[in-house]
């Protein structure tokens, strides 16, 4: 591997300032970043080492607020019984994370800045991911690309634990220079057609240092699933994180956000609205899965997450509103 | 005759070549000390290590290259393949994703920690019964991902052995007997304890 120096981060300020020297770069677990540099992807001179950080990697509660370090590891968040129990979205997306030997080392604000797998991107190509101008996909490989909101580049976003801190109106706190900024996280992940280059608005110097969940509401149910082209240690060809506010049988308000179809976590706010202060029945979770996909723009070869996404829509949404 | 092993030979073939290469040292010399490094303290199966270590050595080279602990393999050297798992702080990792400074102070254990007493560990041992291993590179891994599994479920079920295991990969393809060894080695363990109590 090239040749670099690792500093370890005191606390998140210390780690901004850290990352003020030429050529440095913020690590977590390393999951991601190591093997990118390993690949010449990525070259730094210095690893500003995150794990160093005391107290980033606890989950507390506050007024019914729930406040999550981002130094948590994987393991441990889909572990936390206040998250399995009242958001249990957050748990089973990141319980779906590649194997237990990336969730034991990979941390949650990691998972959600990660660097997108496109095969072309990881893999050498000039595209625009590596600073280029162009993306190989559009007339290449596109099986696992973008059906959303793609252009000019058409990567999906690979975060699991993403879609669903969107579906739960997490907030995220960025530790910068000036000290800190909050981002709802709806508002954290910006399209290629803004920044072509990144997949978040993270400035160089910033880091993500801690996720706000908003109190749970009684009634509400939440759930991520997952679909995976093997059973195991991949990342999602197409999933949903859907949180239900219920009254008896009656939805009282729905987040869908789906991940693996668009170049960020892809919320339906339409599909939201239809379902508002209606009982789900097999009839309108079907009208939902149709609009769902509405407005959904294939590739050559990626026609198939058409019907799949529909079907995902509609499953997820009845098992978890018919659950007992 | 004194016996010599393939890893020796290899390893005397590697310091011949070195010795040919001799006035490249000079050089290679000045070049390592502008490399970042930095003294660690790793205690790896108990015993406790210090080292001097270039900040991007992984944890991988490290164990197998300074401290001889060649059990664990590298195999892909990108997190994906599993030969060299090893528990830090008790729970399994990619040593080949982790850098050895991130490591400092902390607790190793490799599939040279398992046996105890020249006794091998009941996974070992069962694994052995099972015929867990086929071409055996991808063992010394499996084993680690298993013992951090019974670590902290000693009593899995099928589906969670799988799952506990599915950062591991077999190339021969030899996992459900994987899977049938640490079935067998958590009954045994169960069944110890109940002798026990």
């Amino acid at each position: 591997m090239k040749s670099f120096a690792n500093v370890n981060a005191r606390d998140a300020k210390d780690a901004v300032a850290k990352l003020g020297q030429p050529n440095a770069v913020a690590v977590g677990g390393g999951s991601d970043l190591l093997g990118m540099v390993k690949e010449h992807l990525v070259e730094p001179d210095v690893l500003v080492h995150l794990k160093s950080i005391r107290k980033l990697d606890q989950v507390s509660a506050k007024a019914g607020e729930v406040q999550i370090g981002g130094l948590i590891t994987l393991d441990t968040l889909s572990r936390e019984p206040a998250i399995r129990s009242r958001y249990t979205v957050l748990a089973e997306a990141a319980e779906s994370v590649g194997t237990p030997q990336i969730r034991n080392a990979g941390t949650l604000a990691g998972n959600v800045c990660q660097r997108p797998w496109c095969w072309y991107y990881r893999n050498g190509f000039p595209c625009f991911k590596a600073g280029g101008k162009q993306c190989f996909s559009i007339t290449g490989e596109n099986q696992f690309h973008a059906i959303f909101g793609g252009g000019p580049s058409f990567i999906v976003h690979p975060s699991d634990t993403a879609p669903a801190l969107v579906a739960l109106d997490a907030k995220f706190r960025v530790t910068n220079s000036d000290g800190e900024r909050t981002i709802p996280a709806a508002e954290f992940f910006a399209l290629p057609r803004v920044d072509a280059a990144r997949e978040n608005v993270l400035a160089q110097d910033e880091i993500l240092t801690a996720v706000d969940l908003p109190a749970a509401r009684p009634h509400t149910r939440s759930t991520y699933h997952k679909v995976l082209d093997r059973e195991a240690w991949t990342h999602a060809v197409v999933s949903a994180a859907i949180v239900l506010e219920m009254d008896q049988q009656v939805c009282k308000s729905a987040r869908i956000v789906l991940g693996g179809v668009a170049p960020i976590p892809w919320r339906l706010p339409k599909v939201e609205a239809m379902l508002a202060g209606k009982p789900i029945t097999p009839e309108l979770a079907a009208q939902a899965a149709e609009a769902a996909l509405e407005g959904a723009n294939p590739l050559a070869k990626n026609a198939y997450k058409v019907p799949l996404t529909k079907a995902v829509v509609r499953r997820t949404l009845l098992s978890l509103a018919t659950k007992a | 005759m004194s016996k010599i092993s393939r890893r020796r030979f290899v390893e005397g073939t590697g310091a011949g070549l070195v010795a040919t290469t001799v006035p490249l040292q000079g050089q290679t010399a000045k070049a390592a000390a502008a490399v970042p490094h930095t003294t660690v303290k790793l205690t790896v199966n108990g015993t406790v290590h210090r080292l001097d270590v270039e900040d991007r050595w992984t944890l991988a080279e490290v164990l197998r290259d300074h401290l001889g602990l060649t059990g664990s393999k590298i195999g892909c050297d990108r997190g994906e393949c599993g030969a060299c798992t090893v528990l830090l702080d008790g729970k399994n990792v990619y040593s080949c994703s982790q850098l050895a400074v991130w490591a400092d102070g902390r607790t190793v254990q490799t599939v040279e920690g398992l046996a105890q007493n020249g006794k091998l560990d009941p996974l070992q041992e069962a694994f052995i019964e099972h015929d867990g291993p086929q071409c055996g590179f991808c063992t010394s891994g499996q084993l680690m991902s298993a013992k951090a599994l019974l670590n902290h479920n000693p009593h899995p079920t099928t589906d969670e052995v799988r799952a506990g295991m599915t950062g591991n990969i077999c190339r021969c393809g030899n996992y459900n007997h994987y899977v049938e060894s640490v079935l067998a080695a958590a009954a045994t363990l169960a069944a110890d304890s109940r002798r026990k109590a």
